[in-house]
């Protein structure tokens, strides 16, 4: 069976800079990618492109075998996506958002009503399910975002940054979430916390100046160096001090 | 108070969203774009843009038509005043309703939420359009008032009157898709306003005299052009009571071409 997400030589130039030059990888179904990197590799651009907002300069991206490109509907049917910054609507109430991404997404009746209820079960939403958005705090507002990316039990997940601003015990319930839905889908997570890739990721790729530069399980990346936190810095620092 | 009233219109958005008519929307193509209306146009009434666009409108449209239009003294039952207003008003006003658009949804990064829903892009752009047109439309509605002071104080033609508001309301769609476009092209809101009223001004003023007769003198054939493109000149034939299909045409057209530059422009900048 061929892979839920197939990359091949993706690159995006903004003016004469590229910011992702010719990146490949693919993830099979039970996989969850940790995507690494120091800001501004390229991270979040891949991921739009993956996404089908960002249109690449070259290369494809097909999202259970639907170019995201030639097909993007299709591809975005199969796809939740929490976009940088898990941006939301500031006035909606947290139900209102949800049945809202739910309606576009073709659901309706007593079905949006129960995928609604069980993506705010799934992210500890229910307490403030009638409150706007604006008056959340930022932990709320990124598992209102991911909710919206569960919404529709999709076979591929692209989250980026998931965890960003939760505090200690929400980080560890969305780490519990990403692994139990792990087995059956492809997911993809962009993070700053090396300790996340350890705690959930199968394989991780870490990506500088818009390539990648590894692509291994977490396990075998900490045998070469001592941790992965050493590795991530040998990796990123070290060929930018070579050409300096 | 306010978080009280937005709450309430908020969960109206919501009930509406899960229990409303979608039934009846079955599985029509454009069903993703009313989507999007609805919640476009709930979103204005949970902000204060509503409200204050509302009340600045009917202020404006009922001072300008009691006092310089002579509402009174002209001693004839009809809207002509009104009507005459309308327009100048919904250039400045108009602009004002769609900088906004398109600029708010970068500024928050829902444009990436929106655009990566399972929808074509060009719903996206119509819906939102659709969105701000209704509001409009709700706006004109509520001028009402005037229409039942007319009916009182004499005996008009209604028929005339429905055609200036159809009027009315298409002219607001052709500045709303004038505005939404450039408010794509730029993230600044300043600049999308100034541009939106600019080239508005240009459609309105088109087929005024001035203009005209100095075409005429210099570049005869742009005067027809220029006759031809202006949204104040088709506007006239609907106050005079005269809906004519060319003119219907004309404004199907100037709306679409613009739309259609609003989705190619946003598919070359929303990555900005």
């Amino acid at each position: 069976m061929a892979a839920l997400i197939e990359i091949e030589k993706l690159t995006k130039r903004f003016g004469g800079f590229t910011a992702v030059d010719e990146v490949s990888f693919s993830v099979n179904r039970g996989e969850v990618l940790g995507f690494l990197g120091p800001n501004g590799a390229g991270k979040s651009t891949t991921m739009r492109m993956l996404a089908g907002f960002m249109p690449p300069t070259a290369g494809t991206a097909r999202i259970c075998g639907a170019d995201v490109v030639e097909n993007p509907v299709e591809a975005k049917r199969s796809l939740g996506f929490l976009p940088e910054g898990a941006p939301t609507y500031p006035e909606m109430s947290v139900t209102g958002f949800l049945a809202f991404t739910g309606s576009v997404r073709g659901f309706r009746g007593s079905e949006l009503s129960d995928r609604v209820a069980l993506a705010m079960a799934q992210t500890q939403l229910e307490g403030v399910r009638l409150q706007p958005i604006e008056t959340l705090s930022k932990g709320f507002k990124r598992r209102v975002g991911l909710a919206q990316a569960l919404l529709h039990d999709p076979p591929v997940l692209v989250l980026d940054e998931p965890t960003d601003g939760l505090d200690p015990n929400q980080k560890h319930e969305v780490r519990e979430l990403i692994r139990r839905m792990a087995p059956t889908k492809a997911i993809v997570i962009s993070t700053h916390i090396l300790e996340e890739v350890d705690a959930v990721c199968t394989r991780a790729i870490i990506i500088a100046r818009g390539t990648v530069i590894v692509d291994k399980p977490p396990r075998e990346l900490e045998t070469e160096g001592r941790t992965l936190e050493e590795v991530f810095r040998r990796l990123t620092l070290g060929p930018a001090k070579e050409s300096a | 108070m306010n978080g009280m009233l937005r709450r309430i219109a908020d969960l109206i958005a919501a009930a509406w969203l899960i229990y409303g008519p979608e039934g009846k929307l079955g599985n029509l193509p454009w069903r993703p774009a009313c989507i999007v209306a609805k919640r476009e146009l709930a979103a204005y009434f949970a902000t204060p843009v509503a409200y204050v666009f509302i009340v600045i409108f009917l202020v404006l449209s009922g001072a300008l038509t009691f006092t310089l239009g002579g509402f009174f003294a002209r001693g004839q039952a009809d809207l002509m005043p009104f009507f005459g207003f309308i327009p100048w008003l919904f250039l400045f006003l108009v602009p004002a309703l769609t900088m906004r658009l398109w600029a708010e949804e970068r500024r928050q990064g829902t444009i990436e939420l929106l655009l990566t829903l399972p929808m074509p892009q060009w719903q996206a752009v119509l819906g939102k359009y659709l969105a701000a047109w209704a509001f409009c439309g709700i706006a004109l509605a509520l001028t009402f008032p005037i229409w039942i002071t007319v009916n009182v104080l004499g005996e008009p033609d209604n028929g005339v009157i429905v055609s200036g508001y159809v009027g009315c309301f298409l002219v607001a769609g052709a500045y709303l898709s004038v505005g939404a476009a450039l408010s794509a092209l730029t993230k600044n809101q300043v600049i999308a306003f100034v541009l939106a009223v600019a080239i508005c001004f240009i459609f309105a003023a088109a087929g005024s005299p001035v203009i005209t007769e100095f075409l005429t003198k210099r570049l005869p054939v742009l005067a027809e052009v220029a006759r031809g493109l202006s949204v104040a000149d088709r506007f006239g034939g609907f106050t005079r009571g005269v809906i004519a299909l060319r003119d219907l045409v004309f404004f199907g057209s100037f709306i679409g071409f613009w739309l259609f530059v609003n989705a190619v422009v946003l598919d070359l900048r929303k990555a900005d």
